[in-house]
Formats: structure tokens, C-alpha cells, sequence
């Protein structure tokens, strides 16, 4: 009796707790569709009429540009990062995990003290080396130091990973005359795909987050990835008017965020759940 | 004959360097991005600039921050603040939910992706746009607050309740670190409890007893990310309460920004990214002491 009724208030509990989590999100795409009154007079999230000339106005003229264009831009910022990230830091991990060299404790405890580093300390230096080279408001800043395994955590979690696959399977493919990067992508990638696509969905949903290196980084409106497009639209509109333009650009630069997690879901949640630790 | 390089327990036919070619991407990136900034950022912190001009200054820009800068100080202790209130609440709500959804729950997938959603929108700024609507005068929080009866709340009045905020935003982000400590959960043996079973432990004991010293590593390891991650909080107060009001919810890192790109003082932006460093490292270093000191006690 006791342990039914405790177990009823887990239910509950996690249940009204899910609610709670969730419910900003569906109210945001309900006062999408939303007058100014609307909004801010009830908490129900479904809208009185559902009228999608809010998302057309929202599209097209955020700013200077469309919306299309600022997605253009992000994906521009954000496949490379993908690509690359996953590349260097598989890489990277596979040393760590799989060889001995010389000062290994010492570069493994650099590594983790890189997992600590503030990145607001390093991102004024950075921009100032960045524009000794002339390299400002280009995507080169955001995009290159993923070519050098530059998120930490990844490689961290990656290592975790590596070390699970067992040495003979090394050995027998070298015996069979595997080189070492062909060893790599043709056997332990394969092994690890979860910790794979878990760095790619993270640097992904990273990457679109990513507002304070796009903001010191990018100056022209030109070049600017959704993110500042967001920031633009509210910016321009004051409080007071067209709010459902706002929260409209919002959903949508949601959008790739959601799609590429439901995706991945499964995947990923039990990659994480296994490789253990990623924040 | 024991071959020279014997010591490297390498895979067949690989010598010493393999390993160091492989990871050399990371000794240069290390160098690059992480390494030459942070001591630049020091040199450079020893500088007067303005939009065209540096002149050395040696260590002013460092000693005036620390001793003679109200808003500086201000700033600094506003992140503690957040970072003290924030970093053990959310350790305790993501620990606490972890343990509940361990409880053999059906659905325990569903409930967990829903928890987690937060957590990888989090830090978009579209996010930052929703709470600033939630916490209006009228917004959806004080609307519900009305419907249960109580008076609303001028969210972005008061000092404590614009902290509220952006504690809160970061609360309901809860759901990765619910992750791990998830997965850390299901890797303690379960023997260690159907041992406490038999000697008569009910659950709470269980969790204090066996549960909470087995995610010892884990809690620590969360501890030192939200921390560091808690230290350079930028995007919520820059994007949701403008550092406001009196600079109640202005953090270092807004600061740095401020510094930097609206005052055109690199030295002295420079010199506050460094301050900001050594305290981060120095917080870091304590949680390690209290770690080793906990460890030590155990044994």
C-alpha cells in the first residue's frame, strides 16, 4: 500500500513537473498566432484564430534580409563546424585513448584544464589576435579552431567511449596491416557511432546557440547568422507592437534546433547516458 | 634485446610518436586559441588604449579594477551571488529528479527527453525572447500567479526578483545535468542495495548511505561545469534583463563585453577577462580541495 502511494506521487510529481518544462515552449507557438492582447491576458495557449500571414511577415522581412538568408548564413557557420569538430576531435580521443607517448599525463591534464577554461576570459584576447589578422567579421573565427579539436568535452567524452573497445580488436587489424587512420574510420567510428553522432548533434546545437562569438565576431548584417538576426528583430520592434512578429522569428529559428534533436533522439540521449558525462 | 622505446605500451607497430601525431591538433589548437590568448590577454591588460592610442600603464589597469571600480566590484559580486545561488539549487533539482525517474517509472523515456528539451534550447537566444514575455507585468508567470490567488510580482523591478529570472532560466535547463547523474545512477550495483534491504534501511537512509557517496565523482565533475558555466553567464541578463535594474543582474562577463566594445578600453577589458580567470581557477582549485578533503575523511 505504502509503495503504491509513493509511486502515484512520482507519477504526479514528474508529470505536473513535465507540464511545467514544457508548456513555455507550446505557449510560445501559440502567442505566435496572438494579438498583443491576446498575449498577455491569458495563459491558455491555444490562439482565437490560427492565421499564418504572421509567419510570411515574420519570413520575409526581418531586418534587411529574409530569414532565409540569416539560415544560410548559420548553416554556412555550422556544417564545416560539424564536419571538422567531429573529425579532430575523434581523432584527438583516439590518440589519448588508444596510444602511450611521451608526456601523455601532461598534455591529458592540459586537456581537461581546457575543459575549465572560461571562454569569456580567452574572447577579447582571441578577437584582438583575430584582427591582428585581419580576419574579423568573417566566419573564419568561428569556424577554424574546430579544426584543432577545440570543445574539450567532446573529446573528453569521445575518450571515455574509445577506451571501451578492447585491444585485440587493435592488434588483429594491425596484424592485418591496418594503418592507423584506417584503422580508425574503418573499426573504432563504426564501434562508437552513438559518442559520433552525439558530437555532431552537440556541436550542432551548439553552434546554433552560439551568441556572444557571433556577436564580438560578426559586425556586417549582412553576414549575420540567425542568432543576431533574432537579436536585430527585437531591437527594431519596441515593446509595445507587432510582439507576435518576434516570438513568430523565434519559433522559426527553432526550428533546426528541434528537427536535428528529434532526429537524433534516441541516438543521442543514449549516447550520452552511456559515454557518461557531457554538459 | 628489449627495444628501446619498450616503456609505450603501444598497439603492434607503433612507435612513441603515433599517439603525439594524433593529438597534435589539440597541441596547436591548445597553443592558438587557449594558450597565446590567455597570455596576450595579460600583456595587453597592461595597456591604456584607446580607439588609437596604447600607452603602458604596467599593472594600474589590474590594481584599479580590483581596488577603485564600483561597477567592477559590483559585477564580481553579482556573479558570485548567481553563481552560489544558482549552482547547488540546480544540482539538487537535476539529483532530485534523476533519483525519481530511476524509481522504475514507465515512460521514463518520454519524461526524460521532455526534461531535457530545455537544456539544449537553453542558451538560444529565441529562449532568452519566450522568458522575457513569461515574466511581464502581465506575462504568462503573473497571470498564473493571480489564478492561484497571489498578488503578481514586478519581475524586473526589484534586484532580487530580476536575479529570480535569470536563475530560474537557468534552473529550467536543468535536464543534462539530470542526464548524467541519470546514467551515473544506473551504474551503481544494485547488490549495495539489496544489502541496506536486508539490514532494514528504508530509502532515505539508502540515499545518504549508498546513493549520494557512489555519484561523489559525478557531483563534482557537475559541480566544476555549471560553475565554470555559471561564471561567464552572459547571454540571459544581456538579452533579458539589460544587467538592470542598478546593475543588479550585470555580470563580469557583461562587463568585459561592455568594456571592450562599448567603451573601446582593450587594456582594461583585457585586464578584467584575466581577473575574471584567475578567480574561475581559483574557485575551481577549491572545489578540488574539498573534494580531496571529502575523500579523505571517507577513508
Amino acid at each position: 500500500m505504502r509503495k503504491k502511494s509513493s509511486q502515484l506521487f512520482t507519477y504526479v510529481f514528474l508529470t505536473i513537473l513535465s507540464v511545467v518544462m514544457i508548456y513555455p515552449l507550446i505557449w510560445l507557438i501559440g502567442a505566435s498566432f496572438k494579438s498583443n492582447a491576446e498575449i498577455f491576458s491569458s495563459i491558455w495557449f491555444v490562439p482565437k484564430k490560427i492565421d499564418f500571414t504572421v509567419y510570411k511577415n515574420a519570413w520575409e522581412n526581418s531586418g534587411t534580409y529574409n530569414m532565409g538568408h540569416y539560415f544560410l548564413n548559420t548553416f554556412i557557420i555550422v556544417i564545416p563546424k560539424v564536419i571538422f569538430t567531429v573529425i579532430s576531435s575523434t581523432i584527438v580521443a583516439y590518440g589519448f585513448a588508444k596510444y602511450d607517448f611521451p608526456l601523455k599525463k601532461f598534455f591529458f591534464a592540459l586537456m581537461i584544464a581546457a575543459l575549465f577554461l572560461p571562454q569569456t576570459a580567452t574572447i577579447l584576447p582571441s578577437y584582438v589576435m583575430w584582427e591582428k589578422v585581419g580576419l574579423t567579421d568573417t566566419y573564419a573565427p568561428l569556424i577554424l579552431p574546430s579544426l584543432f579539436a577545440s570543445d574539450s568535452i567532446l573529446v573528453y567524452m569521445l575518450i571515455q567511449f574509445f577506451k571501451d573497445i578492447p585491444q585485440e580488436t587493435d592488434d588483429a587489424a594491425s596484424i592485418d596491416g591496418c594503418g592507423v587512420l584506417k584503422k580508425l574510420f574503418l573499426i573504432y567510428i563504426p564501434c562508437v557511432k552513438p559518442a559520433v553522432i552525439s558530437t555532431a548533434v552537440f556541436t550542432f546545437l551548439w553552434t546554433m546557440n552560439d551568441f556572444i562569438n557571433s556577436l564580438v565576431y560578426i559586425s556586417s548584417v549582412k553576414k549575420y547568422p540567425i542568432i543576431l538576426a533574432i537579436r536585430m528583430s527585437i531591437d527594431s520592434t519596441g515593446q509595445g507592437y507587432d510582439q507576435n512578429k518576434i516570438i513568430a522569428v523565434s519559433v522559426i529559428s527553432l526550428i533546426p534546433s528541434i528537427a536535428v534533436f528529434a532526429a537524433a533522439q534516441k541516438k543521442f540521449v543514449n549516447g550520452i547516458a552511456t559515454g557518461g558525462i557531457v554538459g | 634485446m628489449k627495444p628501446k622505446n619498450r616503456k609505450y605500451n603501444n598497439p603492434v607497430g607503433q612507435s612513441r610518436f603515433t599517439g603525439l601525431l594524433l593529438i597534435s591538433p589539440f597541441i596547436v589548437g591548445f597553443m592558438l586559441f587557449s594558450f597565446f590568448p590567455l597570455s596576450a590577454s595579460f600583456f595587453l591588460g597592461m595597456n591604456d588604449c584607446g580607439i588609437s592610442r596604447s600607452e603602458y600603464v604596467g599593472m594600474k589597469n589590474y590594481i584599479d579594477l580590483l581596488t577603485d571600480n564600483d561597477d567592477f566590484l559590483q559585477a564580481i559580486i553579482v556573479t558570485l551571488k548567481y553563481t552560489i545561488i544558482l549552482v547547488p539549487l540546480k544540482l539538487i533539482v537535476s539529483l532530485g529528479v534523476a533519483v525519481l525517474l530511476n524509481r522504475e517509472v514507465h515512460w521514463i523515456g518520454t519524461y526524460r527527453t521532455i526534461l531535457y528539451i530545455p537544456s539544449i534550447l537553453g542558451s538560444n537566444l529565441a529562449v532568452a525572447v519566450m522568458w522575457r514575455y513569461l515574466f511581464t507585468s502581465d506575462g504568462l508567470v503573473n497571470q498564473f500567479l493571480a489564478i492561484l490567488g497571489l498578488s503578481p510580482v514586478g519581475w524586473y523591478s526589484g534586484s532580487i526578483s530580476a536575479m529570480s529570472i535569470i536563475v530560474l532560466l537557468r534552473l529550467w535547463e536543468f535536464g543534462s545535468t539530470m542526464i548524467i547523474f541519470l546514467a551515473a545512477i544506473q551504474k551503481i550495483p544494485l547488490e549495495l542495495y539489496d544489502a541496506a534491504s536486508v539490514d532494514g534501511c528504508g530509502r532515505i537512509r539508502k540515499f545518504f548511505n549508498i546513493t549520494l557517496p557512489q555519484l561523489k565523482g559525478v557531483i563534482f565533475f557537475n559541480a566544476v561545469i555549471q560553475t565554470i558555466s555559471a561564471l561567464q553567464e552572459f547571454n540571459a541578463p544581456f538579452m533579458i534583463t539589460g544587467g538592470g535594474p542598478l546593475k543588479s543582474t550585470y555580470t563580469t562577463a557583461m562587463y568585459i563585453y561592455d568594456a571592450a566594445f562599448s567603451e573601446w578600453n582593450v587594456g582594461v577589458a583585457n585586464a578584467a577577462s584575466w581577473i575574471l580567470f584567475a578567480m574561475s581557477a581559483l574557485i575551481i582549485s577549491l572545489i578540488f580541495v574539498v573534494r580531496r578533503k571529502t575523500e579523505e575523511r571517507s577513508k
